[in-house]
């Protein structure tokens, strides 16, 4: 069923009896040519992408749980495309492109709001560092506007400007950016793939690898041997475990990060807020609540869940940004597991085993580029050579030097 | 997660900062091949259950330690200081 305003109205007028199943729920086939690992944004983008750019369809997506239960349904739902070093500009800035055309593509709402992505600033070193990013942006052909105090003021009067400690000095403002509904993206792409012909499988945990003659042919599953002549990993946050089935070690540390939501309230931000000086951001969602996080708790863990101490840190951010955040009432935290790699980018690659292909390490900037992730991980799959836009994301970097580390913390993944 | 020090008991996590994998150890200097140094910086078993790690009590004793922690519970198995894993590895025992 195509959505629309008519298939909606007709469908209020007869009392919602018509709607139809998004997707179809198949029994697994004993062979596909492409399986991908992982129901979240980006398995079911890429194979979303494969069907309807390249014509492969002979495809399944293989999830442990239901669709977008990992960490799909985890983040803090934010796009944006404000990066500053070479490989990733490109990459991030058509993932935006394509967040703009998305729901006329896959026909479904995604509720994608560019309400904007403001990064404060809070000291002269600060300020030169956003000039050199936005600048950075612009030469890509990415929107960047640097914004003095009081622009920032216009924006969001109730933030403390004259924090003793932190002052507001401006801010950089990517007016593209904002929010979209993390799990109608994930709906938005299943059904798209589904109406194409992959299957999606749920309840369908991969247990192990099979190889011949350092080949992949299928993977072993909780509802049996599936063939495949090519298989994608798209399980980020459990990208060691899988791909270890398969005798890989990659450049990942898997961390717990958690994200905060308040009860609902009237509209009180309309833009999304980084703070600059403490690893704060915050926005509302379109219920209402607001929406926040922080920094990692900092160990490794796969518990989907974290420690008080971080809590305590994200609220003394919460705080020292905008002091009336005190009165509202946080009614859910929640903690999804990253795969957090070695120079805190991605990974859309090839591997050492013919046919096995990877895509992960996407610390905690997964969810904005879930379209481009999928995108050019489908590309290749179906040509068996990478992307332009993702061409730096190789799995061999780390190896040849060719690092892509926008913090500069080195090779120590709870710092990027 | 409340981590038992060795030298002060069992003290909040805040107290403590994180180094990573414990199985790690530098290759020597010069002589080290670039697999190896490559293995060493970047590459990690980071396995979904117990975990050697070394913390830093840097908020009390100071010390250096080997907490082997549950990556799936945060349930804290054994902690012992890091000194002891390196007079280990100095002599050349299995760890």
């Amino acid at each position: 069923m195509r959505y629309s305003v008519f298939s909606l109205i007709a469908n209020a007028l007869s009392g919602d009896r018509f709607w139809t199943p998004v997707w179809r729920e198949p029994e697994p086939k004993a062979a596909y040519e492409v399986v991908i690992v992982g129901g979240g944004g980006h398995g079911l983008a890429t194979a979303y992408y494969l069907a309807k750019e390249h014509g492969v369809t002979n495809v399944a997506v293989v999830e442990k749980s239901y669709l977008g239960s990992g960490n799909a349904g985890r983040n803090t739902t934010i796009i944006r495309s404000n990066y500053l070093l070479p490989g990733n500009i490109p990459f991030y800035e058509w993932s935006m492109k394509l967040w703009e055309g998305l729901e006329q593509d896959f026909n479904y709402n995604a509720m994608v709001s560019q309400r904007g992505v403001l990064n404060l600033c809070h000291s002269d070193a600060q300020r030169d560092a956003y000039v050199r990013r936005g600048n950075a942006m612009r030469l890509h052909g990415v929107d960047a506007q640097l914004l003095d105090r009081e622009e920032v003021r216009a924006i969001a009067p109730f933030l403390d400007f004259d924090n003793s400690r932190f002052p507001i000095q401006g801010g950089l403002l990517q007016r593209r950016g904002g929010t979209a509904r993390h799990d109608a993206v994930v709906w938005g792409y299943a059904r798209g793939a589904d109406s194409r012909g992959v299957d999606l499988i749920q309840n369908c945990e991969v247990t192990g690898m099979r190889m011949e003659g350092g080949r992949v042919i299928g993977v072993e599953t909780s509802r049996g041997f599936i063939r495949a002549k090519k298989v994608g990993l798209a399980v980020a946050g459990h990208s060691s475990r899988v791909a270890g089935m398969a005798g890989l070690r990659l450049p990942i540390e898997t961390h717990v990060l958690q994200a905060f939501v308040t009860e609902g309230m009237k509209p009180l931000i309309d833009t999304v807020v980084t703070f600059g000086a403490s690893h704060f951001y915050i926005s509302q969602s379109d219920k209402g609540g607001l929406v926040f996080g922080g920094d990692l708790d900092g160990y490794n863990s796969y518990a989907q869940r974290g420690n008080l101490t971080l809590i305590e840190d994200v609220m003394e951010g919460a705080m020292a940004l905008w002091p009336g955040l005190g009165r509202i009432r946080v009614l859910r935290h929640w903690g999804g597991v990253m795969d957090m790699s070695m120079d805190g980018s991605p990974i859309i690659d090839r591997t050492p085993i013919d046919g096995l292909y990877l895509n992960g390490g996407w610390c905690y900037g997964g969810f904005k580029a879930t379209p481009a992730s999928g995108w050019c991980f489908a590309h290749l799959i179906a040509n068996n050579e990478p992307h332009p836009f993702a061409a730096a994301y190789r799995l061999d970097r780390f190896a040849t030097g060719h690092l892509i580390n926008e913090s500069g913390h080195g090779a120590q993944p709870n710092l990027h | 997660m409340r981590i038992p020090c060795p030298y002060c008991g069992e003290r909040d996590r805040q107290e403590f900062a994180y180094l990573g994998d414990a199985a790690k150890t530098r290759p020597e200097g010069l002589d080290a091949t670039e697999e190896a140094m490559l293995d060493y910086l970047y590459l990690r078993d980071n396995p979904a259950g117990p975990h050697r790690e070394f913390w830093h009590h840097f908020a009390g004793c100071d010390a250096w330690i080997v907490v082997t922690r549950d990556t799936r519970t945060h349930a804290i198995l054994s902690v012992e200081p890091a000194r002891e894993l390196a007079l280990r590895r100095h002599r050349g025992e299995t760890l």
